[in-house]
């Protein structure tokens, strides 16, 4: 309430400083961006591997699945805490940080979708006279791909609302104005700079989500016109 | 080659691992070229697990089986599988495929250009009666009916000499099931294939298999034999229990009306109104309906308009004697 009644006089959004950082505001986007991108590129590669390791000795699933469900709990500030004497502020520390995030989701939706696949469809395709590897990468996978992008989306957006975080190592996209704007409060420039981080941040969220949807529409067309 | 059998099994026996009985036990069977066998039995007779050995998606334990004379553990195996059709219950089409896809999987994989693949799936399109509005749809947009023809079309593709069907009409409903019995017996009497279907409904088993064989629990064959032979014979009491009660009636519906052997029409005439009539097409069966619903005595017999005769009780009860 105090927060209200000191700024009251004062506009909560100053739009000119919006439109005196545009270019700083882009460089900031292209940087989350490039961060979630990388994030999630490394991420689906070593799931893929963690995956396949999974599927081929399902032993391994349990002990795969517990690692990666630890490194999900850790709270993302400890962590990058923790990586920072050992990596430094850099891209590296950033980034082993998102990707560990991503692994629980990406390996458990990748070992779930191969998993539903109907054994009724495994069983035809052993009677057509596949060989196993033709039936993992031409019957398997593809009717893995709806679970399997599901997972890149949880993946992608809990990552860019996790870039954010990485702005305390100096690498944090958008998180750069949050952060900013954190430490600069009461002002209106302030509230301005966690206004922007804040909605381009839902922003690339709710527009990667929605573009990975039409990924997924292209590349499974044969769900959508389902009956019932 | 026409003389050797087709599918051989020789003293098969499979355990699966973690039970203590075999779920077929030293069961030997030979069908020959060009015949639908029937396999039923009740659940747990090993039925499906003997198909399943034919094309090695199950290794028996022990004993051999041979196809078109050759030792089916000594062929490669997607070379044994894509000479074997192969049509489940389930269909199991390719969801991410469409229907025409589907149908070309088996040709696509032994490499057939385009070109061939197409004028294939054409044929068999006409063959099993597929709508080809519906070539380009994917198999969730099919009616049951219509998932199982795509399935046999599918197992037909490349034209292997076996057909492997497990209770392939056993999840549509009763009056898509006798379309498709008949609809596979038509395409049966053009082609001419090997067939081994599992059943666990002995009307079925009767009416498609030219031999009929029936299992036991662990696999134990009870009897192999022709509908009628079985019907007339029972080898024993669980044979006799497994056909039913209505065993002559069954029998009956096996046996042609004989032209030759009809009486001839009373001489004061008959009366149609009271005694019906039937085609000369129809089975005994049909007839028998035909007298007891009428007359009580006889029935008359029409080739077209022509009366050839009548039908009696009696002759009826010596069909089945003899």
């Amino acid at each position: 309430m105090t927060l209200v009644a000191q700024t009251s006089n004062q506009p909560l959004i100053v739009w000119d400083w919006i439109g005196r950082n545009l270019a700083n505001i882009w460089d900031r986007t292209v940087e989350h961006i490039v961060l979630t991108v990388i994030a999630v590129g490394i991420g689906i590669v070593v799931s893929v591997v963690l995956s396949l390791i999974a599927l081929r000795w399902r032993r391994s699933y349990p002990p795969i699945t517990w690692i990666t469900g630890l490194l999900y709990t850790i709270p993302s500030l400890a962590l990058f805490t923790f990586l920072v004497p050992f990596t430094g502020l850099s891209l590296l520390t950033a980034e082993i940080g998102l990707v560990s995030y991503t692994l629980l989701i990406l390996v458990r939706t990748m070992v779930t979708g191969i998993d539903e696949v109907p054994p009724a469809v495994l069983e035809a395709a052993d009677a057509m006279g596949y060989s196993r590897r033709d039936r993992f990468l031409r019957i398997e996978v593809p009717l893995a791909l709806p679970v399997i992008i599901t997972g890149v989306r949880l993946a992608t957006v809990t990552i860019i609302g996790l870039v954010t975080v990485t702005s305390l190592i100096g690498l944090g996209g958008l998180g750069y104005f949050i952060l900013r704007g954190l430490q600069t409060f009461s002002s209106p420039i302030g509230t301005t700079q966690i206004f922007v981080g804040t909605a381009l941040s839902i922003v690339l969220a709710v527009s990667a989500d929605l573009s990975l949807v039409g990924v997924e529409r292209i590349l499974t067309p044969w769900r959508e016109k389902r009956i019932g | 080659m026409s003389n050797s059998p087709m599918i051989e099994l020789i003293d098969v026996s499979k355990r699966f691992a973690g039970t203590d009985a075999d779920a077929v036990e030293h069961l030997s069977l030979t069908i020959e070229q060009g015949e639908v066998v029937a396999l039923v039995g009740p659940s747990g007779c090993g039925k499906t697990t003997t198909l399943r050995m034919i094309n090695r998606l199950i290794e028996p334990s022990s004993g051999k089986v041979t196809v078109a004379g050759s030792d089916v553990s000594a062929v490669p195996l997607h070379e044994l599988r894509r000479n074997i059709g192969y049509v489940i219950q389930q269909v199991g089409l390719f969801p991410h495929r469409t229907v025409e896809q589907n149908i070309a999987t088996v040709p696509s994989l032994l490499g057939w250009d385009s070109d061939r693949v197409r004028s294939r799936v054409d044929e068999l399109v006409d063959l099993v009666a597929i709508d080809r509005s519906i070539l380009q749809r994917y198999p969730s947009e099919l009616s049951g009916g219509q998932r199982q023809r795509v399935g046999v079309a599918r197992a037909l593709a490349a034209d292997p000499p076996v057909l492997l069907m497990d209770e392939p009409f056993g999840a549509v409903d009763p009056v898509v099931r006798e379309h498709l019995q008949r609809e596979l017996l038509d395409l049966q009497a053009r082609l001419r294939k090997t067939i081994v279907f599992v059943t666990h409904d002995i009307d079925e088993a009767i009416l498609v298999g030219d031999r009929v064989a029936i299992l036991n629990t662990g696999g134990v064959l009870e009897q192999f034999a022709m509908p009628g032979e079985l019907l007339a014979h029972p080898a024993n009491p669980f044979v006799a229990g497994f056909l039913g009660t209505d065993r002559a009636i069954k029998r009956l519906s096996l046996l042609p009306i004989d032209g030759s052997s009809l009486e001839p029409l009373p001489p004061d005439g008959i009366d149609y109104h009271s005694a019906g009539a039937i085609d000369i097409g129809v089975s005994l069966k049909e007839a028998l309906d035909a007298i007891v619903s009428g007359n009580g005595h006889h029935v008359a017999v029409f080739d077209g308009t022509v009366c050839l005769g009548v039908v009696t009780i009696d002759m009826i009860h010596r069909r089945l004697a003899g």
